[in-house]
This record gives structure tokens, C-alpha cells and sequence, in this order.
């Protein structure tokens, strides 16, 4: 039976291993660290632990100050609040002066479920993608997300990482190696390709094992770091299959779909179909059904797939 | 013999600094980088540890300018004291300078940190701040804010965690010249009574003339003896202070002087100061 872990879980236990490693992690959280997991922190280091109270502004802006001392701050909240109220803060205060601030942020997308389309970021990797010097990360397990926190915290710069509220199935092995701007090929396959990233690379793999059975050699790559995007891998899988499927889950403007159209377009144009959010808001319902009501399922991923295959 | 003689002079040559900058730049904020004058000299020529030669000194002294648009006034006290050649002052706002329009962390020798989207800087004096608790450093954080700025949420968001975290090592000056580019204050969004504010957000608050370097320095004094709060110093100031047709006139918050307005202006400073 495989391991249903959330990703934020993850962030919480890799912060807490991170923070016994080096002095220097500091954590800032806007009054929701027992649900963004750096409560976990906190314990063990209390000094450490910084609480702004609800004020994503300042919570930006202060971890903005923190690194200029040689801190790195790893600043948390959901996502929806962390790129959207502050955003500009993010700009202007971090990505501009290219101040070593991780911004990883929880209860992105649909799964956030009950609570609804105000506490569902789905533009969020649209706005992170576009400010310079900003590196975009979206694991898609919670192997990776350790790995993706380890690496943020070497790396010498702004970090968004993205991560979810609901449990998702550990896919991926320990000794996966996990780079920054390196798509990862997790299924050979020769007909078609699906880019995968977060928790939709899961759905991606059960989808190309659907689609395998009905003769559809089914390539997946799981895209885990979206900026700088692995121009490489998807011109590759361009032209050694017949078409490409993006799958994430968020809006389909302006996230991996686009990251990806803008690389085959001007490198080698194929056919591609964006599965995401179709330029809607979410609402409220379980994880899983939302999921499925908004097509973020395995049935759309292989009923696109056929239909893409069939042009 | 004047006490603080030698502090007014630098004051008088970074005021012909800002103009002549600005006449060169064709743009930028004479009104609100002539209300700081005094403030940064104290600042920089006495009282803050600093040095020069080594801008990244990690138990420096910080100064960050969240009033971002006062960037002349930085610019011609970092070069005063060392940190660029005088005539980079020239290059200010041309393309492929090191002084942009808005203070640049990553370019400027001596900026603290970037700057020029209001409110954002005090936020970030707190972490610097916040950060020399947690490694017990003696260096002190000392930020100015426009009274326009205080207008923006972030700096109550910044207000109440700085008095939270007990920064006693930050002081903050407020550079109340009482000027926003609308207007007055009073008129665009009263800030009154700010003192009474930043006392309810458990700060401890000093009022003094902004222009006098007695009441500057007494304030500092009083700062560093505060324990377990942050210090602001509500700085009562002159906008355009030093030339005529400049003061209180909120005309004067971004346009550059023209080469006549330039030399009117530099004449009243009183010009004759040179190295």
C-alpha cells in the first residue's frame, strides 16, 4: 500500500532536520504554523521561530530584512496570501535585491478542499514565474519535498516553493535525485508525454499505466522545478513523441502549461494539450472531488491523451 | 565656537549635493531629501558604526531608507563619507548608473537595503534587527520613514512587532515635514495624533526639531537608553528645507530644479562651502 504523506508534513519534518544542520535557517510564519507544519520547528528551535501575526506584508519584508544579515529565512503561510497580498512586498523587497528569502507556502490549489475558492491559490506559480531571480518549485511527493527544501536552502536566492494541504502517495524512491531545473523522466514511453508537477505527477503515472494497457506508450516527466523550466527535456520528448500533456494543478495560464508552450513555440512546435484549471476560481468540497468536477483526474488525463493522439 | 559646526557644514554641502544631482538627473525629490539633511549627517558623521571601506562589515550599524524616494539625501551622505567617489552623484537616474532612482542594495556601496515601494524598509529593519538579537550583536538598526508612509499598513503590521519583539536596538526617525505629493497630510489622510499612535503600539516616543542636531542627538541618546522598546523620533521638519521658493511647497516633492532654479537654490544654501 503506498504512503499518503501531505507535502506540508514534509516541509515541517525538513525544517526541523535543516534546522539542527545550520544555524542560520530561520523560520517566519503569519499565525498559521500548525498548519503550515513550522510549528514542528518552532519546537525544537523556539529563537529561531519568528510569529508575525496575521500580516503577510511583514512577513515577507521582515524575513526580506533577516537575509540581508546573512540569515535564511524560510517564510510560511498559505499560498494564496504569501504570492497574493504579498506580492508586491515579494518584488519589490525580495526578488528585486535578490535577498536569499524561501517563500514556501501551503495550501496551494483545489486540495485545499472545504475551505473554498478563497483559500485556493491557483494563479500562484503564474505570479512567482514571472519576477526575476525567482527559482519556482513544486514537489510533487514528500520525498521530494525534503529534497526540494535542502536544496532551497543551499541555493543562494529566492525560492518559492510550493506545497499542498491533503495527503498525497509517496511516489518517489529515497535515492531520487532531485536538482534544481532538472525535469525528471519517471516513465519511458514513445507515443506521447505527459509533463507532470505537485501532486498531479501521481495521477500523471496512473494515468500513463491506463493508457499503457490500451497500447499507448506513455512518457512522464515529473516537472518539479518550474522556473528555470528543463528546456531540454521537453524539446526532447517533443520530438521523440507526438504530443505533450501538461498537468498541474492550477490555472492553466500563466503555471507549467504556459512554461512549457513557451518552450516548444519558439523551439519546436508540437502538439499540447494544458490540463489545469480552465480560467476559474475553485470552490468548496473534498480534495478528491474537486479534483475530479474540475478535471484534474486520471480519466481527463487519458480521455486528453486519446483524443490528442487522434488529431 | 559652533558644537556642532563641523556636522552643519557636511549638512550644507549634502543640501548642494541633492540640487546639483537633480539639476543633472533632470528628476527626482529635492523636498522630502532637503527635510533629512541634518538626520542623515548625525547619522552617518557621528553617530552610526560604519565604515567605508568595508560596506559589508557584518557588525556595521544599518540605516534603511524606507522612505525610498529620499535616495539624493543617501546618496550624497554615503559619498560625503566615502563609500563612491563624489562624482558618480552625477551619473544619478542615467542608465547604467549605480545610483538608481530608488535605493539599490545590490549596486550602491553602503545601501543597507533596497528600497523605494514605502513601508517595506521599516519591515525590513525589524528583521535586521530581530536578527542582531537572536546572534547578540551590539549593532544598532536605525530607519527613516515619511509621515506620508505612515499611511501604508505595513508599517503598523512593522509597528507592532517591532514593540512585540522588544527591538530596543532600532531607532526609527520619522521625517515629519508634513508633505505627501497631494498635499498636506491633514488634507490627503490625516496621521494625527502620530505620536499618540506609535505610544499605543508601545513605542517609545521622542518629539524634537528635526533640523537641530542638540535635540538630534539628545534623542539618539535617549534611544540607546530605552530598554526593551523600539525608539521613534518624530522628526519635525521643513520640506525643501534650505532654499526659499523650495519650502513647504508640495510642488517640490519630485521635480528637478532647472539650471537657474539650481544656482538660485545653491546661492541660499550657501554655496560657498567647498572641499
Amino acid at each position: 500500500m503506498t504512503k499518503m504523506i501531505a507535502t506540508r508534513d514534509a516541509y515541517g519534518e525538513a525544517l526541523k532536520e535543516l534546522g539542527g544542520i545550520n544555524e542560520d535557517i530561520v523560520v517566519l510564519d503569519a499565525d498559521l504554523s500548525g498548519s503550515t507544519k513550522t510549528a514542528v520547528f518552532q519546537k525544537e528551535y523556539p529563537h529561531r521561530f519568528f510569529n508575525v501575526g496575521i500580516a503577510e506584508q511583514n512577513l515577507i519584508a521582515t524575513a526580506a530584512g533577516l537575509a540581508t544579515t546573512g540569515k535564511i529565512p524560510f517564510a510560511s503561510t498559505f499560498a494564496v496570501f504569501a504570492t497574493g497580498r504579498a506580492y508586491e512586498i515579494i518584488r519589490n523587497s525580495v526578488a528585486y535585491p535578490k535577498l536569499n528569502v524561501k517563500i514556501a507556502a501551503t495550501h496551494a490549489g483545489l486540495t485545499v478542499g472545504e475551505d473554498g475558492a478563497t483559500h485556493q491559490a491557483l494563479e500562484d506559480i503564474s505570479l512567482m514565474r514571472s519576477l526575476p531571480n525567482m527559482v519556482v518549485l513544486c514537489p510533487a511527493d514528500a520525498v521530494e519535498t525534503k529534497k526540494c527544501i535542502y536544496k532551497a536552502a543551499e541555493y543562494q536566492g529566492p525560492v518559492y516553493i510550493r506545497l499542498g494541504r491533503s495527503k498525497v502517495p509517496v511516489i518517489l524512491d529515497e535515492n531520487y535525485d532531485f536538482e534544481i531545473g532538472k525535469g525528471i523522466q519517471l516513465k519511458e514511453g514513445n507515443d506521447i508525454t505527459i509533463i507532470a508537477t505537485g501532486v498531479m505527477v501521481a495521477k500523471a503515472l496512473d494515468a500513463a499505466e491506463i493508457l499503457e494497457k490500451e497500447g499507448i506508450s506513455t512518457r512522464v516527466i515529473n516537472m518539479s522545478t518550474i522556473k528555470p523550466i528543463d528546456k531540454d527535456i521537453i524539446i526532447k520528448a517533443a520530438k521523440e513523441t507526438k504530443g505533450i500533456i501538461t498537468v498541474e494543478e492550477h490555472s492553466i495560464i500563466g503555471g507549467l502549461g504556459s512554461a512549457v508552450a513557451e518552450v516548444l513555440s519558439e523551439n519546436h512546435p508540437a502538439l499540447m494539450v494544458r490540463i489545469g484549471t480552465m480560467d476559474t476560481f475553485g470552490e468548496s468540497g473534498e480534495a478528491e472531488k474537486l479534483l475530479e468536477k474540475y478535471g484534474l483526474n486520471v480519466a481527463n488525463i487519458v480521455n486528453k491523451a486519446k483524443k490528442l493522439l487522434s488529431k | 565656537m559652533d558644537k556642532y559646526g563641523d556636522l552643519k557644514k557636511i549638512a550644507t554641502k549634502l543640501r548642494c549635493s541633492i540640487i546639483e544631482m537633480l539639476k543633472e538627473a533632470k528628476s527626482g525629490h529635492p523636498g522630502g531629501s532637503l527635510s533629512a539633511c541634518e538626520i542623515l549627517t548625525a547619522l552617518y558623521f557621528k553617530e552610526m558604526r560604519v565604515d567605508p571601506n568595508n560596506p559589508q562589515w557584518p557588525d556595521r550599524d544599518r540605516f534603511v531608507l524606507s522612505k525610498g524616494h529620499g535616495a539624493p539625501v543617501l546618496y550624497a551622505a554615503l559619498a560625503e563619507k566615502g563609500y563612491f567617489p563624489k562624482e558618480e552623484l552625477m551619473s544619478l537616474r542615467k542608465i547604467d548608473s549605480m545610483l538608481q532612482g530608488h535605493p539599490d542594495m545590490k549596486d550602491t556601496p553602503g545601501v543597507d537595503m533596497t528600497t523605494g515601494s514605502l513601508g517595506q524598509g521599516l519591515a525590513a529593519a525589524n528583521g535586521m534587527a530581530l536578527a542582531g538579537k537572536l546572534d547578540k550583536k551590539d549593532y544598532r538598526v536605525y530607519a527613516l520613514i515619511g509621515d506620508g508612509e505612515a499611511q501604508e499598513g505595513i508599517i503598523w503590521e512593522a509597528a507592532m512587532l517591532a514593540a512585540h519583539y522588544k527591538l530596543d536596538n532600532l531607532t526609527v526617525f520619522l521625517d515629519h515635514n508634513g508633505l505627501q505629493i497631494d498635499g498636506f497630510n491633514k488634507d490627503v489622510m490625516n496621521i494625527e495624533p502620530i505620536d499618540e499612535k506609535f505610544k499605543a503600539f508601545g513605542w517609545h516616543v521622542i518629539n524634537i526639531d528635526g533640523h537641530s542636531f542638540e535635540e538630534i542627538f539628545n534623542a539618539l541618546d535617549e534611544a540607546k537608553n530605552t530598554k526593551a522598546k523600539p525608539t521613534i523620533i518624530i522628526a519635525k521638519t521643513v520640506k525643501g528645507k534650505g532654499v526659499s521658493f523650495m519650502e513647504n511647497q508640495v510642488g517640490w516633492h519630485g521635480k528637478a530644479p532647472s539650471e537657474e532654479e539650481a544656482k538660485k537654490a545653491i546661492d541660499e544654501i550657501g554655496g560657498a562651502v567647498n572641499d
